[in-house]
């Protein structure tokens, strides 16, 4: 288990490496020239552009550019942003708390909502339950998020002024507040996530409930709700996890319209923000991050199989 | 399930009973603004956006302003007078503070001219780079020497160029100064979160406190136009900058906001590749009489009636009417798609003619461009469309990838901040490479003449030359700002530079 364990975190230092590579690469292929964004109004000057592609190593051949910016951030420099001068990591701790309270919301509505539906629709079938989660699921997965978002806004804070429209406030400033700013658009990227979870959990609840175990267990004598929850359940909870934790890692790694709609201001929005500006350093600094978020839910999935499937264990 | 959507809906009703705070009146003399963009670093010498002026407005006094005619008005300065056309003598006002505590006096206005002009990375040293020396005659009297006469220097004062920094803060801070600006503005900083908000709040002892009475103003970047609309239909802002002509009449409608339309300094243009590279080598770009062909078969007007609600202002001269130097005489001709298709003729040009227009990618300019290419049309062009995204289209237009591109300008409040660098040759934003020696001689002499007249006159010769003989660039339309304020704000003055000054902004 702990050789397992060990080898795996071993593995995310090679994979985060052929990443930074990638994402560095695939930046120069990015039409654009940041010197040009970065002078502003002043880019007739050709003495302004020299000036900045001098100072941003930009002048330098690009293997000379990487070497450098991977040797910061193995010392833990992750360079400043080009456009704002704050340090990509100090940005990053400043952004991913507000990106984590976001995507916990929204799993926890994703989740609460989409699991039980899911289960409810696979015992149901084909009945009105079923009928009624499945559009709901199809309403999550299928409306737009900006646009929902904006018709929210409309509705709940132009019209009825329950919530404020946008903004964000941090939690260790106002609780409630926070709530308030967050819960909207929690909610817009929760009834997708509900959609999608309640889709999956319903398909494995249905191949779970014709397995032959199942018939034994209700053969049995036992009761509808211990073949469900405790047989059923269980086994085709797998797929759901692997989703959950896919889901998860999407929400943390921004979510980008949503976040531009509420003005939410998040990892989605700072790199939205960054490639526009070719802010490259915050690019590169934030999909690093993900990246670090996705290889460890991963390692968190497969840690959560071996809790729900024991046979697992052993391999 | 039931218990599911009980829960929900107990869970929704809690919320909104715990916020029912968040449309709260705002605290006493707390002006909220929202900015279409999130501003760029806050020091007047490294900074390079539109939207971060909106921000010095409150933070930053400068030398000099401009007033709604643009006239240029002391501010930290109480006078000035040129000693010879190019020494420049500049009184202080006494009294003045910075955010520190520490006297705004000449040695400090020295220093900060002298940090625009040489910091490593300034912005500012391309507006102000015709100053050699700025001595200190006396504690409230600087005396500037210009390597060369320049009309517009002074005008570089009334923006950040003329921005004074506490040279004790901008010493301690070194190249982080922006993240914490001590300037001699009504407002001093109080903290700023990247894309999230900007706070400042009243300094007590501003030399001109008596026209401050708001306490403390928070900019929250807030870039979708429908949100900065829910947030001011909403009350959760009471100021919204640059909102977009379509909004007019909602707003009208609604009693509690205010709506003020202004002029901007600058301009929209269609610039045409007359000289960069092998995409200038096309009917469009060799002889002028096709351009203006294509000129003739648009009708400005329908263009910004069509995508704009007739809110902007047709054109064909970069100064705006509100400018001194605009030229009253020159106006749009009238379309006329015969005479179009004529000049096309005598051109020898085979129709359809087909040119690439590269637009940014907006939606509003997407529009202008297919409104553009349904009229021209008729007159024998075949435009095709290319919607690029900004920071690409910037480089393609500066390596003359491009036929015809919808570009804008911000504007300045002298003319030369319009109309050189985009059509002297060499010019930095003159990307078509359009050169006329005569034009060139006009436009050098200009930015040298410091007498009014004189200088009006070699404008109104330079503009015959580009807008009604080679039509290299072809002006269609100034923008306005859009302002919208809460009713209860009063107090708000509209300058064509779009900035918010906070001087007489109260709520009722």
């Amino acid at each position: 288990m702990w050789a397992w364990l060990l080898k795996r975190l071993g593995q995310i230092l090679p994979t985060l490496l052929v990443l930074s590579f990638l994402i560095f690469g695939l930046q120069q292929l990015m039409p654009g020239d940041p010197a040009l964004i970065l002078a502003g109004e002043e880019r007739g000057d050709p003495q302004v552009l020299a000036q900045i592609r001098a100072e941003l190593w930009l002048d330098r051949p690009l293997w000379e550019q990487y070497l450098h910016w991977l040797g910061n951030v193995l010392t833990g420099d992750f360079g400043f942003s080009w456009r704002i001068r704050m340090p990509v990591a100090e940005l990053i701790l400043q952004k991913l708390p507000v990106t984590a309270q976001l995507a916990i919301m929204a799993f926890l509505i994703g989740t609460l909502i989409g699991v039980p539906m899911g289960i409810l629709s696979a015992v149901r079938r084909d009945r009105l339950a079923d009928w009624l989660a499945n559009a709901v699921a199809l309403f999550g997965i299928s409306t737009p998020n900006f646009w929902f978002g904006i018709m929210l806004i409309l509705l709940v804070s132009v019209q009825l002024g329950w919530l404020p429209p946008s903004g964000y406030v941090p939690l260790t400033e106002d609780f409630w507040q926070s709530i308030a700013t967050t819960i909207m658009p929690a909610f817009v990227l929760g009834t997708n996530v509900a959609g999608v979870l309640m889709r999956h959990t319903r398909a494995a609840m249905l191949t779970a409930l014709s397995q032959d175990y199942i018939r034994t267990a209700r053969a049995k004598g036992l009761t509808e709700r211990v073949v469900v929850w405790k047989h059923a359940l269980r086994n085709a909870l797998i797929p759901v996890v692997t989703l959950g934790t896919i889901e998860l890692g999407r929400l943390l790694a921004g979510a980008v319209l949503t976040e531009q709609i509420f003005t939410i201001p998040g990892f989605g929005k700072l790199v939205v923000d960054a490639v526009f500006n070719r802010d490259y350093p915050v690019v590169q600094g934030v999909v690093l991050t993900t990246a670090l978020i996705f290889v460890l839910l991963s390692l968190v999935a497969d840690l959560l199989y071996m809790a729900i499937n024991p046979r697992l264990r052993q391999a | 399930m039931r218990t599911i959507i009980a829960a929900a809906l107990a869970l929704g009703a809690a919320t909104a009973l715990l916020t029912g705070t968040a449309q709260a009146q705002p605290q006493q003399q707390h002006l909220r603004i929202a900015l279409r963009e999130d501003p760029d670093i806050l020091d007047p010498t490294l900074s390079r956006t539109y939207v971060g002026r909106i921000v010095y407005a409150a933070l930053c006094d400068k030398l000099f302003d401009i007033d709604e005619q643009l006239r240029i008005v002391p501010q930290l300065a109480t006078a000035h007078r040129w000693e010879d056309p190019r020494t420049l003598v500049i009184t202080l006002r006494e009294g003045v503070r910075f955010h520190d505590g520490e006297p705004l006096d000449a040695e400090a206005v020295r220093y900060s001219l002298m940090r625009h002009l040489t910091m490593q990375g300034s912005f500012r040293r391309s507006e102000i780079n015709t100053m050699e020396s700025v001595e200190v005659v006396d504690p409230r009297t600087v005396r500037i020497r210009l390597k060369e006469p320049s009309a517009a220097f002074l005008s570089q004062l009334t923006d950040r160029a003329g921005m004074i920094v506490s040279p004790k803060a901008a010493e301690a801070m070194g190249r982080n100064f922006g993240t914490r600006p001590v300037c001699a503005g009504p407002f001093r900083f109080v903290e700023r979160v990247a894309q999230e908000r900007i706070v400042v709040e009243r300094f007590p002892e501003y030399w001109d406190a008596g026209r401050i009475h708001l306490n403390r103003i928070t900019y929250l970047p807030i870039p979708d136009n429908t949100v900065r609309m829910a947030n001011l239909q909403s009350g959760a802002v009471e100021f919204g900058e640059r909102m977009e002509p379509d909004d007019i009449q909602a707003i009208r409608r609604d009693r509690r906001l205010r709506v003020v339309a202004v002029d901007e300094l600058g301009w929209q243009s269609l610039q045409i590749n007359v000289g960069n590279g092998p995409r200038a080598n096309t009917p469009l770009g060799r002889d002028p009489r096709v351009r203006h062909a294509l000129e003739l078969s648009l009708d400005r007007q329908a263009i910004v009636q069509v995508v704009y609600e007739g809110a902007y202002t047709p054109t064909v001269q970069p100064l705006p009417p509100a400018n001194p130097y605009h030229v009253a005489s020159l106006r749009p001709e009238p379309r006329n798609v015969e005479r179009a298709r004529a000049l096309l003729r005598e051109a020898g040009v085979t129709t359809p003619l087909q040119v690439e227009l590269a637009v940014p990618n907006n939606p509003d300019l997407r529009q202008v461009g297919e409104v553009i290419q349904a009229m021209a049309r008729e007159a024998g062009f075949d435009i095709r469309l290319r919607a690029v995204e900004f920071a690409s289209g910037l480089q393609a237009a500066q390596r003359g990838e491009f036929e015809l591109w919808l570009v804008g300008w911000s504007g300045r409040v002298d003319p030369d901040g319009n109309i050189y660098s985009f059509f002297v040759t060499g010019g930095g934003q003159n990307d078509g490479r359009y050169s006329n020696p005569e034009a060139d001689r006009l436009m050098n002499a200009a930015r040298a003449e410091l007498d009014q007249e004189k200088r009006k006159a070699l404008y109104e010769q330079l503009l015959q030359i580009l807008v009604r003989q080679d039509r290299p660039r072809l002006f269609l339309w100034h923008r306005k700002n859009i302002m919208v304020h809460s009713a209860r704000l009063t107090g708000y003055r509209p300058v064509p530079d779009g900035l918010i000054r906070v001087q007489g902004l109260r709520f009722e």
